[in-house]
């Protein structure tokens, strides 16, 4: 089968396209907020469940020296409040799938593509809208931890950097989903698909320490960027500077899922759709 | 076709596609006039969605040349893509968005300043008729409302060359009315049109030139009015029912009379 090729011409401007294609995406997010209050409902749930029903026991299992009950609570919380702004940043990820099915599914995809805008502009409005959506998300659900007695010790440098960790997580990791939604026949497989990253969180060291787990669960847990990436959040939340090899593997990691999603979305949109 | 190669909007050489064991374009040969207005006809499956899908670079071929706007298909996509403006059958409208923010997108899309976008978004609103909804979300305008906004974000980019597939099917006469005006007007002010249709009297009273695509390949080509007198025949139905098989379309009429006219 030949491969069409895509020439650049003087009609397209990636910049303004894909600023354009971000004002269309927050456009729909803020008229169908459905989507984004159902990406938010997991990791605020989470959060509740996992302090207030089994908080008190594993609280005082993953901090020494803590007594069950609201002691074991208060330390659960600082403990998952890391991971649960994970869930946050992986639901926000996963409904970028969602857009990118509907779009391709239906006929305004191909419309795009007989304009000349690039690839990069198409797909790269909705990554950009939903980075803005995960920041939104992250910062309604430590909202609530602080709510619930969470108390961050980050300075303002630390703040910045979560900021850029969180932003750029989403950026690899959205660009992951929408080759997802791209390859999805429909949009309801689209939005099965990208399910895998919520297990993800769950088999690293985000509600455990990795030491308590069996050999083979534990290398997996080791060696999976969600591990990394929740204890370089856990330090620069709680103002502690990050280990440099953690941080390097987090970022590592990113930049392999980002630049992966992104060339397989870049070939599944100049696939021949049916 | 009088025409020099620098005239032609539309040029096709011996195109060909299959999809998989299915030869669905076998060598196609197909010449639009600049200005003109083309219509391509042929039974359902003909091929006739496929020959619009690789001109407006949807869809790779897999031998032959195609040329829209004197840019090769294949190796000048982009330049294609500059020059054309393409309606196909899925509706391509945003349904979350209002008219007016359909048609704005395309406007940026287009780089147009942000002054000359909305005098051409008013224009085409009221050109189409859609002034009055143009601030409810799509999603609730109906099917008719829905082609005149695709029609309008296709033209926001002033395209040269045209390609409408399908664009009156399932809509009520009034709504074919005034997308048939528009291709009229499109045609008056220099817009070469390609466009497919199913009513064959559409083509009669739209188009300059006809093609008629059977089996793979463009089995007729002319004015209406030489097409009719060619197969003795009064309306362009008739031509239709008389060139084309109704075996090759999976939903072509199995009636046998028709089989015995062939």
């Amino acid at each position: 089968m030949t491969t069409l090729t895509l020439t650049p011409t003087a009609h397209a401007r990636p910049v303004t396209d894909t600023l354009t294609m971000l004002r269309r995406n927050l456009l729909r997010a803020a008229r169908y907020p459905g989507l984004t209050s159902f990406t938010l409902a997991i990791p605020v749930l989470l959060l509740l469940l996992f302090v207030f029903v089994f908080g008190g026991t594993i609280g005082a299992g993953v901090m020494p020296g803590v007594d069950p009950g609201a002691d074991g609570r208060a330390a659960y919380l600082d403990y998952i409040t890391p991971t649960i702004l994970l869930f946050a940043v992986v639901g926000a990820a996963q409904s970028v799938a969602i857009t990118a099915a509907m779009d391709a599914t239906g006929g305004i995809m191909a419309r795009f593509k007989t304009m000349a805008i690039s690839p990069g502009s198409v797909l790269g409005g909705p990554v950009l809208g939903t980075v803005v959506q995960a920041l939104v998300a992250v910062a309604v659900v430590l909202g609530l931890a602080v709510a619930l007695g969470y108390r961050p010790g980050a300075g303002p440098l630390g703040w910045l950097a979560l900021t850029g960790l969180l932003a750029l997580v989403t950026f690899a990791f959205s660009w992951l989903c929408v080759a997802m939604g791209l390859s999805a026949r429909s949009v309801e497989t689209a939005s099965n698909t990208p399910m895998i990253l919520t297990a993800l969180p769950f088999l690293s060291s985000g509600f455990v320490p990795v030491e308590t787990m069996p050999a083979g669960v534990r290398w997996f847990a080791e060696h999976q960027p969600f591990t990394p990436i929740i204890e370089t959040t856990r330090s620069l939340l709680t103002g502690a500077s990050p280990d440099v090899s953690t941080t390097l593997q987090a970022v590592g990691w990113c930049v392999l899922v980002g630049a992966v999603g992104y060339a397989r979305s870049r070939s599944l949109y100049r696939r021949e759709r049916r | 076709m009088t025409g020099t190669t620098t005239d032609l909007a539309v040029d096709v050489r011996g195109l060909r596609k299959s999809y998989g064991d299915q030869q669905v374009l076998d060598g196609v040969d197909l010449a639009v006039r600049a200005g003109t207005v083309t219509a391509l006809l042929g039974p359902n499956g003909a091929g006739k969605t496929t020959v619009v899908g690789i001109l407006s670079t949807l869809l790779a071929l897999d031998g032959g040349t195609a040329r829209v706007a004197g840019h090769d298909v294949v190796t000048q996509p982009g330049a294609v893509r500059a020059a054309i403006g393409v309606t196909g059958q899925t509706s391509a409208v945003d349904d979350l968005l209002t008219g007016v923010e359909n048609l704005r997108l395309m406007a940026s899309l287009h780089h147009l300043g942000r002054r000359e976008g909305r005098e051409r978004v008013d224009a085409l609103l009221a050109q189409l008729g859609l002034t009055d909804a143009a601030r409810k979300p799509v999603a609730t305008w109906s099917g008719g409302m829905r082609r005149k906004l695709d029609l309008a974000m296709t033209l926001v980019g002033s395209p040269s060359v045209v390609f409408l597939d399908e664009p009156t099917t399932g809509l009520d006469p009034r709504s074919r009315r005034t997308l048939r005006d528009e291709v009229r007007a499109l045609s008056a002010a220099g817009t070469t049109i390609l466009l497919t249709t199913q009513y064959l009297e559409e083509a009669d009273q739209l188009a300059d030139r006809v093609a008629v695509l059977d089996g793979g390949r463009i089995v007729a080509e002319g004015t209406p009015a030489e097409l009719k007198s060619a197969h003795g025949a009064s309306s362009l139905d008739d031509v239709f029912l008389r060139l084309t098989e109704p075996s090759t379309g999976p939903t072509a009429d199995p009636d046998p009379t028709t089989q015995e006219v062939a």
